[in-house]
């Protein structure tokens, strides 16, 4: 099955940028790391059909919050002598000892509890794009203007704060 | 498709509020805008949009009437949280006069805004019937926190307290979203009602996913409200805010946390719920405890009363625990006595601050002989948060210690009990250093007549309630049936 | 459905394919001097001055902040023009909806542009 091929492709693409980006010194190739992880996530996305959620993972994670990233590890200014220290041996024993516990945790779910999850119910030929809008403008009304009042304020804190002069 | 069952002008007309307080702030915004340079001006358009809304909210009417599609569900219980809201938010509009110029910051339109967007999210919140309403509200009123609480900008220790509460929340709000995830996840719906018939018919897909998505939800809702082992943040922050935001802050938004997750637990998890007792109890326990003990040693009065309001969170909890109509009726009486003493105790603490820094317990020594009236005043509300009768804060206490009785909590009502008389140490301490020790301190309270006046009202408050606390006891009972 | 995008995914394997090629081929064919002069970042120009890892100016994080905001706007412009025509034969709401939710966001536009968080001081 050649999908189920490219979703492995996809996968491994993932975990792996995901380990350099935890494990580069340097913020800045971390930072492009994580870009190439949220490509591969939103080509997971687009192979399970999540349309809506492929195209926001490009244009707000790998768009718009990196390049938020990117302008933070460059603010805090991190010369390549002055990289960021190797990890305490204590801290990489209480990682590591986490990524087991949350990797045991899940499997423990998926064979034990297990129970499928909810499936989505609306399925159009167009695309889940559509079914989204449909549900966005009409049930999720309130919610989806609500939302434009979470972005003013977010807009007044960004200049309110961190402009200087205002 | 049928598009009016989600929009009609009954909608509309419901969410009148919201849309006035909406145009309100924006009209304060444009003010600012346009350089209007009279603070008071920009005070005064604010709080006559709270006026305006309640006065909108009184017209609505207090029948139940579900909203867009079920997004909303207005009935008594949200009202009763409505009006909660804008009177804290008035008053703290009142008490911001020439605060922020007198801690080295201007007035600016963006303070009575924020302050409205956070009591718009909050209305959201206890109206919602749905848990994304829940989520947006609980957003919308974090994300103006977040701002106000490092409203102060050149002052290092709000930047610090406001950077601190952004990157908790955010968190906090993670956990939360998580939690309505799989709750949706399991029930396949996020309507509150839905979720309740989902559990009760049995087509729950997984009781896994179910119950991590409560306890999710939990953490989330206990972060906000400050519920121990997850309150670290609430010192620092109500420590580092300016005074008249901390006054806000730990009393309409903790209202509003505890009004949501009053709603969730009793409309959309009643049936999951006796497995949640034991985690409940712990956390009423915990949260009381750790609450108090931490007070003991503050020098801080900020700090102090941060951790006295923990202590609160903790005895509100019980409420929650017993959950029948006399505990949520408690509840809901609690909330109302705390926002009126802990508004005037910080509004008090406001108008004695003097520069860029908070006072200590030393710093009140001999302020009784300066100004007898405001130390009166601060005696009286910290002696109704200890639970004196006969204040108000004794009703309340009382209230809820004997709900929990009546269900049979006799160790927890204990346990509640010892931790009340702990706290008497830390509240009279500020008297003690008010009245009794008599040295020339350079504390020079200033209290505008319009300031003094809601102080008088408060103080009111405290003592009616606490004498004839019968009128406000039939609302909160009449509310708590509403939702039981 | 999934089916339709394979077009694309041939464009991005071709892609993926030319850019892999061709630098593990200048990789193993081109021949390699070095001298210093050729290692320069810009070979016979200007001179490097100073190291590249300058500090940022905290106006790019302002702007960086700004443009998620309007992306996330732009986010909630794609499913509104997918179902805008068919719901247009329910009435002009659909249009209301969104000219309520961009006044909000204009008026926020305005807002930043007023108080000079575009302008680079």
């Amino acid at each position: 099955m050649p999908l189920s091929l490219l979703f492995y492709f996809a996968a491994l693409i993932a975990v792996g940028s995901a380990i350099l980006v935890v494990l580069n010194r340097n913020a800045v190739y971390s930072a492009i790391f994580l870009v190439l992880c949220f490509f591969s996530l939103a080509m997971i996305y687009l192979l399970l059909e999540a349309y809506f959620l492929a195209v926001l993972e490009i244009f707000i994670y790998a768009g718009a919050i990196m390049v938020l990233f990117l302008f933070v590890v460059m603010l805090l200014n991190l010369g390549r002598e002055k990289a960021l220290p190797h990890f305490m041996k204590f801290q990489r024993a209480l990682s590591l000892m986490l990524v087991i516990l949350f990797f045991f945790g899940v499997s423990l779910i998926m064979v034990v509890g297990s129970g499928e999850l909810h499936q989505p119910t609306i399925k159009f030929s167009s695309g889940s794009v559509y079914a989204l809008g449909e549900a966005l403008f009409t049930k999720f009304l309130l919610p989806f203007e609500v939302a434009s009042l979470l972005l003013l304020v977010a807009l007044i804190g960004t200049v309110y704060l961190a402009k200087r002069k205002i | 498709m049928d598009l009016s069952q989600y929009f009609t002008s009954s909608d509309i007309a419901g969410i009148t509020p919201e849309i006035i307080l909406t145009l309100t702030a924006l009209v304060v915004l444009t003010l600012e805008m346009a350089r209007v340079f009279r603070p008071g001006i920009i005070l005064l358009v604010a709080a006559s949009g709270l006026v305006l809304a309640g006065t909108a909210l009184v017209q609505g009417g207090n029948d139940d009437k579900i909203l867009f599609g079920g997004m909303l569900y207005l009935n008594t219980f949200s009202m009763f949280f409505d009006f909660l809201y804008l009177f804290v938010g008035l008053l703290t509009l009142i008490f911001s006069q020439g605060y922020l110029e007198k801690m080295g910051s201007e007035t600016r339109g963006e303070y009575p805004a924020l302050i409205l967007f956070a009591v718009i999210g909050m209305m959201l919140m206890t109206r919602a019937n749905d848990l994304v309403m829940v989520f947006l509200g609980l957003e919308l009123l974090s994300l103006s926190l977040y701002v106000l609480v490092g409203f102060l900008r050149h002052n290092l220790l709000s930047n610090e307290s406001g950077l601190k509460y952004l990157l908790l929340g955010a968190f906090a709000t993670g956990f939360f979203l998580f939690g309505a995830a799989l709750t949706f996840g399991a029930t396949g719906t996020t309507n509150f009602s839905g979720i309740a018939s989902a559990i009760a018919a049995g087509t729950v897909l997984s009781e896994i996913y179910l119950y991590l998505g409560i306890g999710f939800l939990l953490i989330g809702f206990a972060f906000k409200v400050a519920l121990a082992p997850f309150h670290m943040w609430s010192p620092d922050v109500y420590q580092g805010a300016p005074t008249t935001v901390t006054g806000f802050l730990c009393t309409a938004p903790k209202a509003a946390g505890f009004g949501a997750m009053l709603k969730v637990f009793m409309i959309a998890f009643p049936e999951a719920f006796p497995e949640w007792q034991d985690i409940f109890w712990v956390l009423a326990v915990l949260t009381m405890t750790v609450g108090n003990i931490s007070a003991l040693v503050q020098s801080n009065v900020k700090r102090m009363l941060a951790f006295s309001s923990v202590s609160h969170a903790g005895y509100l909890v019980m409420g929650i625990l017993v959950k029948d109509i006399a505990g949520v009726s408690a509840v809901l009486f609690y909330l109302i006595v705390y926002s009126a003493m802990n508004l005037g105790a910080f509004a008090i603490i406001s108008l004695a601050e003097k520069d860029e820094q908070s006072l200590t317990f030393k710093q009140f020594r001999g302020l009784a002989s300066q100004n007898p009236l405001l130390s009166g005043a601060l005696a009286i509300f910290m002696v109704s948060l200890a639970g004196f009768p006969p204040t108000a804060g004794f009703i309340a206490k009382y209230g809820l210690f004997s709900a929990a009785i009546a269900k049979g909590y006799i160790w927890l009502v204990v346990i509640a009990v010892l931790n009340t008389v702990v706290s008497f140490y830390y509240y009279f301490r500020i008297i003690v250093n008010m009245y009794m020790r008599d040295e020339k301190v350079g504390l020079q309270p200033s209290t505008g007549l319009l300031t003094a006046g809601i102080l008088a009202l408060l103080i009111a408050i405290v003592f009616i309630l606490g004498i004839t606390p019968g009128y406000l006891l039939e609302i909160t009972v009449d509310v708590a049936t509403a939702v039981s | 459905m999934i089916e339709n995008y394979f077009p694309i995914f041939i464009v991005f394997i071709v892609a993926a394919g030319f850019t892999f090629v061709s630098l593990i081929m200048t990789h193993i064919l081109g021949p390699r001097i070095t001298n210093p002069v050729k290692l320069m970042p810009y070979e016979s120009g200007v001179d490097p001055l100073a190291e590249t890892r300058i500090r940022f100016s905290i106006r790019f994080f302002i702007i960086a902040l700004l443009f998620i905001i309007f992306d996330i706007e732009i986010i909630f412009l794609y499913p509104w023009a997918v179902v805008f025509k068919d719901f247009l034969s329910f009435g002009s709401f659909i249009f209301f909806e969104m000219v309520i939710f961009l006044a909000i966001l204009v008026f926020g536009y305005v807002y930043v542009w007023r108080n000079g968080a575009l302008d680079w001081e």
